[in-house]
């Protein structure tokens, strides 16, 4: 039998004057995984926007279990966000929805 | 639970509210003990304002010095001088004459090296030997990671990968701190340790040389500079008061 992938969802939040759709937090992401880890490294961590709260710059992101610290690693390493200077800070993270909702009742 | 440091959080102390803004978020971000540099002139008042804004922040204040000596001669001097006014001295080493005294004197809590001038980083086998018997730390800064681009990046990870292999066979503490001089370039300590995967240091020495690495060095020294010390291993338990 074929095992199933294990993910683990992240909780961020962006701290950036400008206001954020879904799609530039995604590929704010994806693109900070890409740098750091090429195609390859992108292609296994198999990421997707999960939720987007606008209104207090927080979303959830899915990634795949094995690759969580380099996902993080390239969280980390943002430094511009749509062109003008930002960071992005993990508030928690958990291997189902509902515990990170748990561990980050704010979201 | 971790208790997490950062022993070298570069706030403008000309801007106190800035200053203010960088500690508090060094606070929300999990962070319960700071290192802050002051310039070896720092007034007692300038520092009791510090302690008061990280005490309202609820986090606590380690004093650093940062030296840049150009001899070893200069180093001892300074040493002589200023060992006993701050809780963490540190050494950015320039020469490799520098980088062999600090690696060798007691007295000196961290290591630096260049993050521009890999030719500088002299932190080798032999620097590595030294630092482990006097009980200095490599200090191994963050924020340049996310300030430097491409393969000005890509050198500076090559250089803390084999550095940070040569630490962990000696046995040499490695302490990682921010240098963060804005807080854009601040993270929690979680988000330090995953930065760390990228030369390779395992997640338990990057978690342990983010809270009980640095936090050994600050007590280490708050006991020395205490009044009770008196030499390794020998402190004063009580006084008694004459008749």
């Amino acid at each position: 039998m074929i095992k199933r992938e294990k993910r683990r969802y992240l909780a961020l939040e962006v701290v950036n004057e400008q206001p954020l759709n879904e799609q530039t937090v995604l590929d704010t992401v994806q693109s900070s995984v890409h740098r750091l880890f090429g195609e390859y490294g992108a292609s296994k961590a198999n990421l997707k926007l999960i939720k987007y709260t606008p209104e207090k710059r927080q979303f959830v992101i899915r990634c795949s279990h094995k690759e969580l610290e380099h996902v993080r690693a390239a969280i980390a390493s943002t430094t511009t966000i749509n062109g003008k200077t930002g960071a992005i800070h993990v508030l928690g993270v958990s291997g189902t929805l509902k515990a990170l909702s748990k561990k980050t009742t704010n979201i | 639970m971790k208790r997490f440091a950062d022993l070298h959080l570069r706030v403008p102390l000309e801007d106190p509210s800035k200053a203010e803004t960088m500690i508090q978020k060094a606070s929300a971000l999990g962070y319960n003990l700071i290192g802050i540099p002051l310039s070896p002139h720092a007034t007692r008042e300038q520092i009791s304002q510090l302690r008061h804004i990280c005490s309202e922040a609820k986090v606590d204040l380690a004093t650093r010095l940062n030296f840049s000596p150009r001899t070893p001669n200069e180093l001892l001097q300074s040493l002589r001088r200023l060992r006993r006014k701050f809780e963490i001295i540190a050494v950015r080493c320039h020469t490799k004459d520098v980088a062999r005294q600090a690696a060798k004197d007691r007295r000196v809590d961290l290591l630096q090296f260049s993050v521009t001038n890999l030719r500088k980083r002299f932190f080798d086998e032999a620097e590595a030997e030294l630092a482990s018997q006097a009980l200095s730390s490599l200090e191994i800064e963050l924020a340049p990671i996310l300030q430097l681009t491409s393969f000005s990046r890509v050198r500076l990870l090559s250089s803390l990968r084999r550095e940070a292999a040569t630490a962990e066979r000696a046995k040499v503490p490695i302490t990682l701190s921010s240098g963060a001089t804005d807080e854009h370039f601040m993270r929690g300590p979680r988000d330090y340790a995953a930065l760390t995967t990228l030369f390779d240091l395992p997640m338990s020495s990057a978690l342990r040389a983010l809270s009980e690495n640095p936090w050994v060095t600050v007590e280490r020294n708050r006991k020395k500079l205490s009044p009770d010390y008196v030499a390794p291993g020998i402190h004063v338990v009580g006084r008694k008061t004459g008749d």
